[in-house]
């Protein structure tokens, strides 16, 4: 049994007078020991909200969560509030994207991390701060003793990560949640995280859910990619025959818009048309329909089912045949 | 097309920082741009790349004289940018325009897009009666690709890519000839983001528009541009072709910013070796001496490195680097090897050669 099994995950926001707005729409997927998952997709497809659900951070009212998120044997959304407690910071972690608004501005950062020590292991402050010590030296912060003693402003962007990292890992959880953890950052210190991350996971067997919207960064570290649009998975693939063949029409025009730095001179860029505000509701058929080049009649009318197709899960009626080039130039 | 339409000349743009509310006592400056020359041909995409910090958006507002550069001058189309003045100033800068990153924060919330296409019309007396201007505004609307519709609706009513079209719109409203582009897709997602680098490439060759292009992804800068200037710390350290920078890059730092670039695909990504970094950016108010990056560099020798600031020297026909090793290092003979990150101050950053001596606050002032 995988360590992190999520069902049917389903987040549904309501406000009063208000449509209810399906933000997840039943999403699943597995994350084994010592594996890396990739979430991916573009602002507002519900990647974040996924992995708020998750660790059970979502505001009871109006957010309505439906589906399974079963850890280790226990489905944490049927955990009270104390348990769930119990479990964030010690079992689960959760690294964000903005590292400055998720530490505290005016609690040293020593503090921040003996706290989760404290809580969770029980360790006297004095020995939570050798340990606090040890922990930054692991996430590569030159002068931890130093750094310890400082305020969250008083670290660069790269250093306030490695702290927040440092701050998720300082109960060596056997899951960590990555939203977004270096789209603030620039791409030097982009690589340098990523690094540190690969080597976490790989030494400590930690299993870890990336979120991104970068697929240069899933790429690289993901062992499993799920392509989330609108809320649904519409691809679900292993990362090498995700990005040699992509199948489903989202996914493979993402892949040809974005501009790789390997590529030919003057290659031409194809974009997908259109933008979010284009979909339509998933009952009422494909959500990407209005968007997608292989649009059939069928799409509009059917919702298309998540399907077992050559070794992968596509939602797709009419998924792209491999080796074909992107669709025609789209008029601007 | 090798005419040259702008050419930088020592540009420098350094901030005081200033201490005090009685007297405001300058205790540093922050060198955000130091000493950078450049020439950008018509017709041509220059392309400025660098992470944030170095001072690349600075550079390009001290061209268009948005920050008063503290020394060093422009030269747009053959006459002195930087020495004009009053109402020859505001006609010139009409000939250049510019995008910015974030379009909402940079269109008017309460202007609709009519109002603001028009506004720079009237400024430079381009509004002849009101047929050809509507006619104008058709054209510019259809050549960005919005239904002229959108001339009643106001900025919140479009999306972020609309929104960035709006921008574009309205630099191109006055006909430039030079456009300062500073981020113009950072802003938004990767689907959209190709359609306005597409635009922005169509627009160029139906207008004959030089572009100067700012921005921190080095994979935009590079399918966009003609040219390419990597910046660190406020100065230029190499310049080449888009694709002999790709290609070869020569200074260390192109190649650990090259290398740390994540690529969209699995089999390159697991071949790739990436040059890691160490510490972080120094602060520009303190920078390292000699080569500004030695202090992270890979490659960085006993001699020259930490004494000698080096200039940008053209090593091969059109590419220039700022390195004293280029070539050993170009040639193998000299190895990276580790390093260890430096301490980098945040904060106030005050060099230390400038004693803090007086009162800093009113505080301070009332209470010694």
């Amino acid at each position: 049994m995988a360590l992190l099994e999520v069902r049917d995950l389903t987040v549904v926001f309501q406000r009063r007078g208000e449509e209810p707005f399906r933000a997840v729409d039943g999403v699943s997927f597995d994350v084994e020991p010592g594996q890396t998952v990739g979430l991916v997709g573009e602002s507002g497809c519900g990647k974040s909200v996924t992995s708020l659900a998750i660790m059970g951070l979502l505001p009871k009212r109006g957010a309505t969560v439906t589906g399974t998120v079963t850890y280790d044997g226990t489905d944490l959304l049927k955990l009270s509030d104390k348990q769930m407690r119990d479990k964030r910071g010690s079992e689960l972690g959760m690294v964000f994207q903005d590292p400055l608004s998720s530490l505290n501005p005016v609690i040293p950062i020593g503090i921040q991390v003996t706290e989760v020590l404290e809580r969770h292991r029980g360790l006297a402050r004095k020995e939570a701060m050798i340990e606090a010590k040890n922990l930054l030296d692991k996430v590569g912060i030159p002068d931890p003793n130093r750094r310890l003693k400082e305020y969250p402003h008083q670290l660069s962007g790269g250093m306030r990560q490695r702290a927040l990292i440092a701050i998720a890992l300082a109960c060596r959880p056997k899951l960590l949640i990555a939203d977004e953890p270096t789209t603030a950052l620039d791409v030097t210190i982009q690589a340098q995280i990523l690094s540190l991350m690969k080597e976490l996971v790989q030494d400590l067997g930690t299993a870890l859910v990336m979120i991104t919207h970068d697929l240069g960064v899933v790429a690289g570290l993901c062992d499993e990619v799920n392509v989330l649009y609108g809320g649904k998975v519409v691809e679900k693939a292993n990362r090498h025959p995700l990005f040699a063949e992509p199948r489903h029409p989202y996914t493979h025009g993402l892949l040809s818009s974005i501009p790789r730095l390997d590529a030919a001179p003057g290659e031409k860029l194809t974009p997908i048309k259109g933008s979010v505000a284009d979909n339509i509701p998933w009952a009422q058929g494909c959500a990407f329909a209005p968007r997608c080049p292989n649009a059939l009649d069928v799409c509009v009318q059917v919702t298309p089912a998540e399907e077992d197709q050559l070794g992968r899960l596509l939602r797709c009626h009419n998924p792209v045949v491999p080796g074909t080039p992107a669709a025609e130039e789209v008029p601007v | 097309m090798s005419e040259t339409l702008v050419s930088v000349q020592d540009m420098k743009v350094h901030f005081p920082i200033k201490r005090g509310v009685f007297m405001d006592r300058t205790v540093g400056y922050v060198y955000a741009v130091d000493g950078v020359d450049l020439e950008i041909k018509r017709g041509e995409t220059y392309g400025l790349v660098g992470e944030s910090g170095c001072g690349k958006s600075t550079l390009g507002r001290a061209m268009l004289r948005l920050n008063e550069p503290t020394a060093g001058k422009m030269v747009f189309d053959g006459q002195d940018f930087s020495a004009l003045k009053g109402e020859e100033l505001r006609k010139m800068r009409r000939r250049i325009q510019m995008v910015f990153q974030d379009p909402l924060s940079s269109l008017d919330p309460r202007q609709s897009v009519e109002s603001i296409l028009i506004e720079g019309l009237r400024a430079h007396g381009l509004d002849k009666g009101k047929e050809s201007t509507n006619k104008r505004l058709r054209e510019l609307l259809t050549a960005v690709g919005l239904p002229t519709t959108a001339l009643r609706k106001y900025p919140h009513e479009f999306s972020g890519g609309q929104r960035q079209r709006i921008g574009i719109a309205r630099a191109l409203a006055l006909e430039p000839d030079l456009i300062v582009a500073d981020e113009p897709v950072s802003a938004l997602d990767v689907s959209v983001q190709a359609q306005v680098v597409n635009l922005m490439e169509q627009l160029q060759e139906q207008f004959g528009l030089t572009y100067l292009v700012i921005a921190h992804d080095l994979a935009v800068v590079k399918h966009i541009s003609d040219r390419v200037g990597v910046m660190y710390l406020g100065g230029l350290v190499e310049e080449a072709s888009s694709e002999d920078l790709y290609a070869e890059p020569l200074h260390p730092y192109t190649r650990a910013l090259l290398s740390a670039i994540p690529v969209p695909d699995p089999v390159v990504e697991d071949r790739r070796e990436r040059i890691l970094l160490a510490g972080d950016l120094p602060s520009p108010a303190n920078p390292p001496s000699g080569c500004r990056f030695h202090t992270r560099c890979p490659w960085r020798q006993e001699t020259k490195c930490d004494t000698d600031r080096p200039v940008l020297r053209e090593l091969k026909p059109g590419h220039k680097v700022a390195c004293h090793w280029a070539e050993q290092i170009q040639s193998g003979e000299i190895k990276p090897h580790e390093v260890k990150p430096i301490l980098v101050e945040e904060g106030d950053g005050l060099s230390p050669d400038v004693p803090l001596v007086g009162p800093a606050s009113v505080t301070e002032a009332l209470n010694p």
